[in-house]
């Protein structure tokens, strides 16, 4: 007689270490995420409430350095993105010789210090005019610097899924001008990197703090820092606060990523 | 007058020289093939009309007009292209309509325009269907009713037909024909598939090193090879060298054996040429030991290769390795080792000159 198997079939049994392995790589992201929960939820001794959130979410400086920072999150991936996507295909299109170039260039913000970055910046700009040099716009320039590598190498990664050689020759031979092979065949096949572009860019101004200090802008990061040193169960609330805008930030990206069509969702690397 | 000329045309990458001087017409209407082995410069020829590669010399004459520096997306010219080139984030009727949105006609035209051509190239079932929802062959032929949609002066294919699978370039090869013939439109078809050239065009030009080696129809490339080039790039051909021994007599000696050419008459006695003999025209019979029958090449079977309908005999002979093929039905007789003759019809083979030997 044959023997019978117990086991369910297609459920293989996991090994001791693995589940181990899982648990210890969950603990070190949740347990902190649970220690400034509970300390943020402390009110006394041993009162827990809601008080720190309250406090916070009716600071007026916390909604506006919020706004403020979401404004210059939304300037920066416009720019970014208008000035980039062109280069980015025009690169990949006619100069492909020049890719390394450019992605030495894309290295340059994570090896110049910010200190030096915000310094350059204040002495290169200082011959622009006053309404851009005294206000937030240069702020928003050197955000540009900073989401260069991160937009730029997006959309690389978008550009080498697909076939922009064949698609921008076959939209000429059927009459479009360069704009409209840009803007309707290229950009709409590059939702994907676009919308991860966008999202990283937004995570990176939220959270800049050198630049906006130096310049002495009331940014959302320089509100954190400012939090810190003054209320303590107020600072882990906002800690948790600033990691559920980063966490729907992410799950923006792949909500939006999926239902742009799941066989161009890519964040980074090449197909 | 041709409707569309390539005078002179000339082009370099680097060092590489892509096209030599290329001078090509076209008659309006006509299917002409560009067919070569891979970077004889037929593509690139292809994109010098496209308007996609600028010539280093020479002209792009369309109906008269020189159109050598006009930009590809004022030709007027519908391409399809090798790889698979629909817009993945339009529809196969998106697809189609694109060359009509941007000529700013009527959503009412586009539509029923998009459905014409769906409806010709049998996908009007799948006009709502994204690029990546359709098979390679479907990909063309929505491929093939995007270009023809914006009525192209002229209709370029860049080997649409290399990235799918046997049948379906079959298929698809006789369809675009009869497309093309029902529409009377031109097309410059650029393929390195020498059955899929002869099968389809009024016209084929065979190119090699950037030069065209003939221009000629089907019938003619196959039948009457210009160069030894095109002898051996087209089809299967025995190629045997020999020398005129009786130019009367249409007499050539070719190793120790003698075969009987109608083209070399009139020829002089020792004038080295080489002959060019296509497998399906020779015949083969068994032979007896010490039998050699006249103006025959005589040889032991060396090897058999079943083809399907037909039969390949590789025969060794003194005049070198032939190849004759044989209906499938009868070629058992012909075992390995068999001594045969192969009878060459006086009327077919094809003799071109050979440089005087030392």
């Amino acid at each position: 007689m044959a023997a019978v198997s117990t086991r369910p079939a297609g459920r293989s049994r996991v090994p001791w270490w693995a589940v181990l392995w899982l648990l210890l790589g969950a603990a070190y992201f949740l347990l902190p995420l649970f220690a400034t929960a509970q300390f943020s939820l402390q009110v006394g001794r041993n009162a827990y409430g809601l008080d720190a959130y309250r406090e916070i979410l009716q600071d007026p400086f916390f909604r506006q350095s919020l706004a403020f920072s979401f404004k210059l999150s939304v300037y920066t991936i416009v720019v970014a993105l208008v000035l980039l996507v062109p280069t980015a295909y025009w690169v990949h299109l006619k100069l492909p010789r020049l890719r390394p170039v450019v992605e030495f260039l894309t290295v340059l913000p994570f090896v110049v210090p910010p200190i030096v970055l915000v310094v350059g910046l204040l002495r290169g700009f200082r011959w622009t005019p006053t309404w851009f040099y005294g206000g937030y716009l240069l702020l928003v320039a050197g955000y540009v610097v900073l989401a260069f590598p991160y937009v730029y190498r997006s959309l690389d990664a978008g550009l080498r899924a697909i076939d922009i050689h064949t698609l921008t020759e076959a939209a000429l031979s059927l009459g479009a001008s360069w704009p409209t092979v840009l803007l309707r065949v290229i950009v709409p096949n590059l939702k994907a990197s676009l919308l991860s572009a966008a999202f990283l860019t937004f995570a990176i101004v939220m959270g800049e703090f050198t630049m906006a200090v130096i310049m002495l802008f009331n940014t959302f990061a320089v509100y954190i820092a400012y939090v810190m040193e003054t209320q303590a169960t107020g600072a882990a609330a906002l800690s948790l606060i600033s990691f559920a805008i980063t966490w729907l930030s992410m799950l923006g990206i792949l909500l939006a990523a999926r239902r742009v069509g799941g066989r161009q969702v890519q964040i980074g690397g090449v197909r | 007058m041709p409707y569309l000329e390539l005078q002179g045309v000339r082009k370099e990458f680097g060092s590489v020289v892509a096209l030599e001087s290329l001078d090509l017409d076209l008659g309006r209407g006509e299917f002409f093939s560009l067919l070569g082995p891979s970077g004889c410069g037929k593509t690139t020829a292809l994109r010098i009309v496209a308007g996609f590669e600028i010539p280093d010399r020479g002209r792009v004459v369309l109906d008269g007009a020189d159109i050598t520096g006009l930009p590809p997306n004022r030709r007027d010219m519908g391409m399809v292209f090798q790889a698979y080139s629909l817009f993945p984030n339009m529809t196969a009727r998106e697809n189609v309509e694109f060359g009509l949105r941007i000529r700013k006609r009527s959503a009412e035209d586009r539509a029923t325009r998009a459905s014409e051509l769906l409806e010709l190239v049998g996908l009007a079932q799948h006009a709502d269907r994204y690029p990546y929802q359709l098979s390679g062959g479907q990909q063309q032929r929505v491929a093939l009713a995007r270009a023809l949609a914006i009525e192209p002066r002229v209709l370029l294919m860049d080997e649409p037909l290399s990235a799918l699978d046997a049948r379906v370039r079959v298929s698809l090869r006789e369809e675009i024909r009869r497309i093309q013939t029902q529409l009377g439109i031109t097309v410059l078809y650029v393929t390195h598939d020498q059955e899929e050239a002869l099968s389809i065009s009024d016209r084929v030009a065979v190119m090699s090193a950037g030069r065209v080696e003939q221009i000629g129809s089907p019938p003619e490339i196959y039948g009457a090879p210009a160069t030894p080039f095109v002898a051996e790039f087209v089809g299967t051909m025995n190629r045997l060298e020999g020398e005129v021994e009786d130019g009367a007599a249409g007499r050539i000696r070719s190793g120790g054996s003698s075969i009987l050419a109608e083209a070399v008459r009139g020829r002089r006695p020792g004038e080295r040429v080489l002959v060019l003999i296509r497998p399906e025209s020779l015949s083969v019979e068994a032979l007896a030991d010490g039998e050699a029958p006249e103006g025959a090449l005589v040889g032991t079977v060396a090897a058999q290769v079943f083809l399907g309908a037909t039969t390949r005999l590789k025969i060794d002979t003194d005049a070198g390795e032939i190849a004759a093929d044989l209906p499938s039905t009868g070629a058992e007789r012909f075992a390995v080792g068999t001594r045969v003759a192969a009878r060459v019809p006086p009327g077919s083979p094809r003799v071109l000159d050979l440089p005087p030997g030392p």
